[in-house]
């Protein structure tokens, strides 16, 4: 067996998020539910209890586990849909919330497919994530550009989470919507405030023997 | 902030605690006396001859309610630990500091202590006038305080707790109001066995609030056993003794004081033993129980985070700004001291 330490997919999306969540998350095994990943979660239950079925020549596999270890990543795929006929795999991931700016889902999809080529020795072209507040399925193409984004965001997390360290925090708009907002408590190492705090208490002491 | 919720203190002999469904029931004598909610505690105390079902013990591994026993008379006996949670690096972290540098996080907390204890003597003399006697402790209080800011071995930081211990102790006795009558008499800080009544409530608050700092370092994920001042000895929760330097006075010495001055705790409210040691009666131990109770709900401004934050979570906050010190986030660790 080897020693190395697999990177869960979900940290891929955690540190695209912010580097300080992704090492609260994943090595300080900090967790705190609000109601945005409580929502998550149920979906996700919903999603992943579901039984193998086979409609119309595809089969639909729910909650498949993964492990790439030349990528160094493992996970669980919300719903994979295998052709019958041909093989060709076609992973699907489950978001709570609606299409959004940058490339977060998108990266995580690729991984996913990543994880199944190298898994299974095929190729994965194609993707969708499906929105639960739009209820929509989007297509996705797994391009060149986006595995070379993928590729780069895994060396990343994983040099963070090898690093040990974690990252100081940086109070930003975004900030208001992470459940780990009172544990990493953003403001506070901000600005570190420690060494003045700690001064004052002897210099209260000073204030009061001069005052006498 | 993590949700204040309510810890349940069992101290009916013969109680039978259990789950059913998503609520806990307490039976006694085979009678239904209680069913709440299960999601709205955070902690479950037992004192003494109280069951509790295996189901009940494993909704509490699993959800991080803090289960504890303790003997009828407020000594800790155990606690149910679930899954070891929280980072490895951090306890690792722990454990070099308290062999390498313990003396900052040390000074700091003793810092806060000294600092405490002087304001419940400050306090004493705003509401009761002046006193010759305690106004010298504070003196000799403040004096320490500053030989303190430049101690850097542990050795030294011990020595000055241990003199500064001395002056406030000196005259603790004094603040207790002569309209008390007899009783109530302090000499010395005397413990396992308590020798006196105030040494007995002393006792019994400390170990309670004690555990509750344990079971809010287990929370963050710090070693509870590895301390920084206390010495490692097997069988102590240095680190949550360490923490609990903070909070003596502020905490646990004022209410014990107001429990005896306004006399919602009498002299007959113990039982003495062959030996000497002092016990609280169990009707006694509900006042007291119930007293920090309504004390933990009260909000205080956090004079770092400058955050109002309700008492009972304070431990928790400590807890955290430790990690947080100790994972390099914050230069200093910040110790309590309310202002």
């Amino acid at each position: 067996m080897s020693d190395t330490r697999l990177i869960p997919l979900s940290a891929l999306q955690h540190y695209a998020f912010c580097r300080r969540q992704c090492a609260l998350i994943h090595n300080e095994q900090a967790w705190s539910e609000n109601w945005l990943t409580a929502q998550g979660q149920q979906l996700h239950q919903r999603v992943d209890h579901g039984l193998p079925e086979s409609r119309k020549g595809i089969r639909y596999e729910r909650g498949v586990e993964v492990s790439a270890p030349t990528l160094g990543l493992t996970g669980k795929l919300d719903l994979v849909e295998v052709e019958i006929a041909t093989g060709v795999c076609f992973p699907v991931e489950y978001k709570r919330g609606k299409p959004k700016q940058d490339h977060i889902d998108l990266i995580q999809l690729c991984a996913q497919a990543l994880c199944l080529e190298e898994m299974l020795n095929i190729n994965v072209s194609h993707g969708a994530i499906w929105y639960w507040q739009t209820r929509h399925r989007h297509q996705v193409e797994i391009t060149p550009e986006l595995r070379q984004e993928t590729l780069s965001i895994i060396d990343a997390t994983r040099s963070l989470l090898n690093s040990g360290q974690t990252p100081k925090a940086k109070y930003e708009k975004k900030c208001q919507a992470c459940s780990l907002y009172d544990l990493c408590n953003p403001k506070l190492t901000f600005r570190d405030t420690s060494r003045a705090y700690v001064k004052t208490i002897y210099q209260e002491n000073a204030d009061e023997e001069t005052a006498k | 902030m993590k949700k204040l919720q309510n810890s349940l203190y069992i101290t009916r002999q013969g109680a039978y605690l259990h789950k059913e469904r998503e609520t806990l029931v307490i039976e006694v004598e085979k009678e239904k006396a209680m069913q709440v909610p299960i999601h709205a505690i955070q902690a479950i105390y037992c004192f003494g001859n109280v069951m509790v079902s295996p189901f009940l013990m494993g909704f509490c591994g699993e959800n991080g309610v803090h289960l504890a026993f303790f003997t009828e008379y407020g000594r800790f006996l155990g606690r149910l630990q679930g899954k070891q949670t929280g980072n490895v690096l951090l306890r690792q972290t722990q454990y070099k500091t308290a062999e390498l540098k313990p003396e900052s996080i040390s000074r700091n907390i003793i810092a806060a202590k000294i600092t405490n204890s002087r304001s419940v003597l400050y306090r004493h003399l705003r509401n009761h006038g002046e006193n010759a006697d305690v106004n010298q402790a504070i003196v000799q209080m403040s004096s320490s305080l500053r030989r303190l800011q430049k101690r850097d071995n542990l050795d030294s930081i011990r020595g000055i707790e241990g003199e500064a211990a001395a002056f406030y102790f000196g005259v603790f006795d004094q603040l207790i109001l002569p309209s008390v009558g007899k009783g109530f008499e302090f000499n010395t800080r005397s413990r396992r066995p308590p020798l006196d009544r105030v040494n007995a409530l002393l006792s019994f608050l400390y170990s309670v609030v004690g555990n509750d700092i344990t079971a809010a370092l287990q929370g963050v994920g710090l070693d509870p056993q590895m301390g920084f001042l206390h010495q490692t000895r097997p069988g102590r929760d240095s680190l949550a003794q360490d923490v609990l330097e903070e909070f003596r006075a502020w905490l646990v010495d004022r209410l014990v004081l107001s429990l005896i001055n306004r006399k919602q705790i009498k002299a007959n409210d113990f039982e003495i033993e062959v030996s000497g040691a002092v016990k609280l009666k169990d009707d006694a131990r509900k006042t007291v129980l119930v007293a920090l109770q309504n004390r933990k709900q009260e909000t205080v401004k956090h004079p770092f985070l400058n955050e109002d934050v309700p008492i009972g979570l304070l431990p928790h906050v400590q807890a955290l700004l430790l990690a947080r010190h100790l994972r390099g986030d914050l230069a200093e660790y910040p110790p309590f001291v309310p202002r």
